[in-house]
């Protein structure tokens, strides 16, 4: 991807140097010029509207139904663990300890696999890749189903172990194909650097390679969380008793600004997580940059 | 080419870069170490089910005729009740899924070329462009498509505006309505056709179309016949990862959604007939046989798009 990257560098420069030559042709890129970001600031407008009416809406003086606007307030973001007798708040800590769980779990097995994947050559390679496609070409509800029919086969009892297991399967493949990015994109000399050092392998693995590792495993961590926390369709047929926060939406009678509040909460978390891994990627950049 | 879809959207925030040789060659015993709890777990949880539903799919009544009671048994006519009961779920789940596909992608290229390909001049503009295109994914799916239904509802503004201004009646609704649950399927999985095909453009060399234009080549000519074929793994990760889970979804055509009784599609039959009916059988039925149609067309539309790095 880098010399692809320095190819589109080297494109943009040769167009700057050619602009003032091609008078006529520029004219027409113009109309194009307002056009093309218009569209995509009505697509992020499409985007984006419910997001807004979500975080509105957890200020909204609302009793029972949260549909109408009816004032401010903050109320809500003040009783959420009150209202229902904590229903809400339960729901999101189970929500959070099922997603934290199956992160730990997928992140770890799909890690593996991608260094397994990127690094070696082996036999048998394209039944593991198509064994990790697979679960992404599965409609969740089929997903759900099987592993609902299995557990009932079995009299496995349904809940929070039940979940787990099932995000941590629609999560492994994402985590397999992100951190294999990373993997392929290692510089080998860095490694080989490490074992002329004398460094044993797992002095190798545990301060090279998995060091370099980390922004895509940490990437990998985020997006299995965020997939987690928010399934619904495969979660509501192996939760047996137990009530995740998108379980407890769907089931109760009309949804209350509390969950909204929850949402609005984790968004913010979410939005401060990208951020953060941004900065902190570019600062890591940086400095391996002058170090190299 | 699937995965990187996704991977993209985590790449870039991972940034690229470091030099790519290709990786040496090593012993497949420590390969196959590593592989191996994943392989297990795979199995267990994804091969085993798929077993286990397409056995829960035969059976038969159990004695007591109960719910929920069923024995093992070879009862192929639960798939062919599954296919003549539900036909015009069927239908709609590809329907709308396939239109919502569509409109997905129509609406996400320009997008995913204006990240791509526009903003390189603006790294900024374009981190923050495509963190507001995963934004959706940190809010929960459920209230953001309640969000669309408060919006459109037959009390909420788009409707009365449409009412005072004429074009609709005291009776007409958007909810409930095909175009409302296409909507919703459209809405909800439109970043998952802009990111894969983001990756792709992202990596379109612009010297390519200059040189189609050096050769007299029109706009609509350079699209068709450089850009499009070049993005063309982006568009086939796109269109996959919007059709199949749109095709399984019942969250938008859910009555207390977006659909009405009249939009269901496959989803919410097998949601019903397992979690209320408790008739295992012909919810895996209907499950298995949505899973193989899928397949079916995604083989057909993988060998057709052309492209071969799907894995």
């Amino acid at each position: 991807m880098s010399s692809l990257g320095a190819a589109g560098v080297a494109a943009e420069t040769m167009q700057q140097l050619e602009r003032p030559g091609r008078a006529p042709r520029r004219q027409r890129i113009t109309t194009g010029q307002w056009l093309l970001p218009l569209y995509v600031v009505l697509a992020f407008v499409f985007l984006l509207t419910p997001i807004v009416n979500v975080i509105l809406f957890s200020f909204n003086d609302s009793r029972k139904n949260n549909a109408q606007w009816q004032g401010w307030t903050l109320d809500h973001w003040f009783d959420v663990c009150t209202v229902q007798n904590g229903a809400v708040c339960g729901a999101f800590g189970t929500s959070v300890a099922i997603g934290l769980t199956a992160t730990v779990i997928a992140t770890v097995l799909g890690t593996l696999m991608a260094i397994a994947l990127g690094r070696y050559r082996f036999r048998g390679r394209t039944p593991v890749n198509l064994l990790l496609f697979l679960p992404m070409a599965s409609p969740e509800v089929v997903l759900g189903v099987g592993l609902a029919a299995e557990f009932l086969s079995v009299r496995f009892q349904f809940g929070f172990w039940t979940i787990v297991i099932a995000h941590v399967l629609f999560c492994i493949s994402f985590v397999v194909t992100t951190v294999k990015a990373r993997v392929a994109a290692l510089d080998p000399a860095l490694e080989e650097a490490g074992r002329d050092l004398y460094g044993s392998s797992a002095q190798v693995f545990f301060r090279i390679t998995l060091p370099l590792l980390t922004p895509g495993i940490v990437a990998a961590a985020l997006l299995s969380f965020s997939l987690s926390f928010d399934d619904f369709i495969t979660t509501r047929f192996n939760a047996g008793a137990v009530t995740t926060f998108p379980l407890w939406i769907y089931t109760v009678k009309s949804v209350p600004a509390e969950a909204n509040v929850v949402a609005t909460f984790v968004f913010a978390l979410a939005i401060i997580a990208v951020v953060v891994v941004q900065v902190v990627n570019a600062r890591r950049r940086k400095r391996l940059g002058r170090a190299a | 080419m699937a995965f990187a879809a996704f991977g993209a959207s985590a790449g870039a925030t991972t940034g690229r870069g470091a030099a790519r040789e290709p990786a040496p060659l090593k012993r497949s015993a420590i390969a196959i170490g590593l592989l191996a709890p994943g392989i297990v777990y795979l199995l267990l949880f994804f091969v085993t089910p798929f077993v286990s539903m397409v056995i829960t799919s035969l059976n038969q009544p159990g004695a007591s005729g109960g719910k929920g009671d069923y024995v093992l048994g070879f009862q192929w006519q639960n798939y062919v009740d599954a296919l003549t009961q539900y036909g015009p779920q069927f239908l709609r789940s590809f329907g709308y899924s396939l239109t919502a596909t569509v409109l997905t992608l129509l609406i996400g290229f320009p997008v995913a070329y204006f990240i791509g390909v526009t903003a390189r001049k603006w790294p900024l503009v374009q981190s923050l462009t495509l963190c507001l295109v995963i934004a959706p994914f940190f809010i929960s799916f459920l209230l953001r498509t309640l969000a669309w239904q408060h919006i459109l509802a037959s009390n909420g503004p788009i409707v009365e505006l449409l009412q005072t201004v004429g074009l609709f009646d005291a009776t007409d609704r958007i909810t409930g309505t095909d175009f409302a649950v296409i909507f919703g399927i459209t809405y909800n999985y439109l970043p998952f056709m802009i990111l894969p095909l983001y990756a792709s453009l992202e990596r379109l060399d612009l010297r390519l179309l200059e040189a189609g234009s050096d050769l007299y080549a029109h706009p609509t000519a350079r699209f068709f016949r450089i850009t499009l074929p070049i993005t063309m793994p982006g568009v086939v990760s796109g269109t996959l990862l919007t059709f199949i889970p749109a095709a399984g979804d019942y969250i938008n055509s859910d009555p207390n959604y977006l659909g009405s009784p009249k939009t269901a599609m496959v989803g919410n039959v097998i949601q019903a007939q397992f979690l209320n009916a408790e008739n295992y059988p012909l919810a895996s039925a209907v499950s298995v046989a949505l899973m193989v149609i899928i397949l079916i067309v995604v083989a057909v539309y993988i060998r057709f798009a052309g492209t071969e790095e799907l894995v």
